[in-house]
């Protein structure tokens, strides 16, 4: 299987070095993989994320996508518009908007055309079981169907990675088995190469492979 | 001439004036504002009997015989007759003193008509302005052009202007202290309306940091981010803009129902003022929306997202 991502050698930190958090993080995952990323709070999963994903720049070492290393800005914000989805713990949703606005941020950032936008997102919705609520505000949304919204947004331009930062974190038992169900259906049936930084366990488990960081470093990774 | 209220002409200049043969008839005007009962601020004109002020006026109630020079009875623009609901015969207190009302005129001239007109001597001893007048109007002897006067008041008398009709208007500075009030009050309607946008604009954004970091976590650029900003900036200060037109339409008329402001101002919204507040509409969104679209460009998405 070809490499998708490539982090080799990754420090970060923050606070003009006072505080470090990747301490030279290495990790080679596949297209179409699918790895949950563990570890104590504070280990710095949500950092390695924004790191892969193009949020921060890392103080020193490499990020490959797909072959490529991005830099600069410009190069930043197309891994940010179609290289990469991100969902976060919170969903994140402007809430003035409707569901259907919300999903649709996406496509105002690259310009796609309103009608394949709104086609996309129609698509999306019937595939997480949101398409009847996609005229709602997000208020009158559940936090489940919230969640699902976030994820249709992190499809919406097709990219080929999900980044999910404990995605299930704040849903209630039910929701979190059928959110977390959702994303590995979606991320499998197309194809996408996900990495979930999760605190669950037994939701790990069902990933492909399991890596573990402590202190900024990998120190575990079994498939 | 500086300001038509504190300037001080003699009144033997109307006397020299009149010698001359262009000029068929020169009047000394002492204005001043005085204080009635309930109304504190009355244009007063201090004039001679014979001035064409009164003679050619209407007169509504009483007559001209009763106005004398070195009388102290005075007459009433038929406007102020009315605010200050006075009738000949009756005595009006005007500052320290109290006046018989002799009559009661329509002239027309809005200024006037809300005024009182007094004996020059009698308004001079009033306000402590013995021998003086503000202002000499005259007029010319058919066949002689004004700058003939505008010569001879060069030559003899350089510290007083001589100014036409229209000038004086110009120069009226009672008119241009209502011109800078309405700008300096515009002014600070501007700087209130851009304060206040700003402030929209800043609660705005601070208001929804982790939304405009979804935005830029989907893709957007520091530009389109910005662009958003600005939009809703200009959304913002338009609809204060209608909100201020409507408002200010709706002063206006009812500033035409009050009396004492008739013939001073013209109330009327026009192009010009709607092009204008839409020139500044637009010039406060953009201004008050550079600090906030600043902040939110500089915004680390990361940081934005990663608490609670
Ligand atoms: N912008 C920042 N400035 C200062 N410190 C930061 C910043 N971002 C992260 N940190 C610190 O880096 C460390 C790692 O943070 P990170 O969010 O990556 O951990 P995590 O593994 O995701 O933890 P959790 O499981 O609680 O989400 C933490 O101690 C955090 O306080
Ligand atoms: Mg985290």
């Amino acid at each position: 299987m070809s490499e998708m991502i490539s982090v080799e050698d990754v420090w970060k930190s923050f606070d003009r070095g006072r505080i470090e958090v990747l301490k030279g993080v290495n990790l080679s995952i596949a297209r179409g993989e699918v790895l949950a990323l563990c570890g104590t709070s504070g280990c710095g999963k949500s950092t390695l994320l924004h790191v892969i994903g193009g949020l921060e720049p890392p103080d020193r070492g490499v990020v490959r996508i797909d072959g490529g290393a991005p830099s600069g800005e410009a190069e930043r914000l197309e891994l940010l518009r179609r290289g990469v989805g991100f969902v976060f713990q919170l969903h994140h949703l402007v809430a003035g908007l409707t569901l259907e606005e919300n999903c649709l941020v996406p496509a105002v950032a690259t310009g796609l055309s309103r009608s394949a936008a709104r086609a996309r997102v129609r698509e999306l919705a019937e595939a997480t079981g949101i398409a009847g609520r996609l005229d709602r505000r997000v208020r009158e949304l559940s936090g489940g169907e919230r969640q699902r919204g976030s994820l249709v947004r992190a499809l919406l331009n097709d990219p080929p990675i999900l980044l999910a930062d404990e995605p299930t974190g704040a849903l209630d038992e039910t929701n979190r088995e059928r959110v977390f169900e959702l994303l590995l259906d979606l991320a499998r049936s197309q194809g996408k190469t996900l990495i979930i930084a999760t605190h669950d366990l037994d939701l790990a488990r069902r990933c492909d492979r399991v890596v573990r960081m402590r202190d900024g470093k990998v120190v575990e990774d079994g498939v | 001439m500086s300001d038509l209220f504190f300037s001080n002409v003699p009144v033997s200049l109307a006397d020299d004036l009149e010698k001359q043969a262009s000029v068929k008839d020169a009047q000394p005007v002492l204005f001043a504002i005085v204080a009635a009962p309930e109304r504190p601020v009355i244009t007063c004109f201090g004039i001679r009997a014979s001035d064409g002020r009164l003679q050619k006026a209407t007169w509504v109630k009483g007559s001209i015989t009763a106005f004398r020079d070195d009388g102290d009875a005075i007459v009433l623009g038929e406007r102020a007759a009315e605010f200050l609901k006075a009738e000949p015969g009756q005595k009006l207190e005007l500052g320290q003193q109290s006046y018989p009302v002799a009559g009661i005129v329509r002239t027309e001239n809005g200024f006037e008509d809300g005024g009182v007109f007094m004996p020059l001597r009698c308004a001079q001893k009033a306000f402590h302005k013995e021998g003086v007048a503000s202002i000499v109007s005259v007029a010319m002897n058919p066949g002689h052009e004004t700058g003939e006067v505008k010569e001879w008041m060069k030559a003899n008398h350089p510290k007083f202007s001589a100014l036409e009709n229209e000038e004086f208007s110009k120069s009226y500075s009672q008119f241009k202290i209502l011109k800078t009030t309405a700008w300096v009050v515009g002014g600070c309607a501007f700087l209130l309306g851009g304060l206040s946008v700003t402030n929209t604009m800043i609660l705005s954004v601070f208001s929804r940091i982790r939304e405009l970091a979804i935005v830029r976590v989907s893709g957007f650029s520091k530009g389109q981010v910005a662009r958003m900003i600005f939009g809703e900036s200009l959304v913002v200060s338009f609809i204060g803009m209608i909100a201020g037109l409507v408002l200010s339409a709706a002063g206006l008329r009812l500033l035409k129902l009050v009396p004492q402001l008739q013939g001073y101002i013209d109330p009327s919204l026009g192009l010009t003022e709607i092009l204008g507040a839409l020139l500044l509409a637009v010039v406060t969104a953009l201004l008050g929306a550079l600090y906030p679209a600043w902040y939110a460009v500089r915004l680390k998405p990361a940081d934005a997202l990663r608490y609670e």
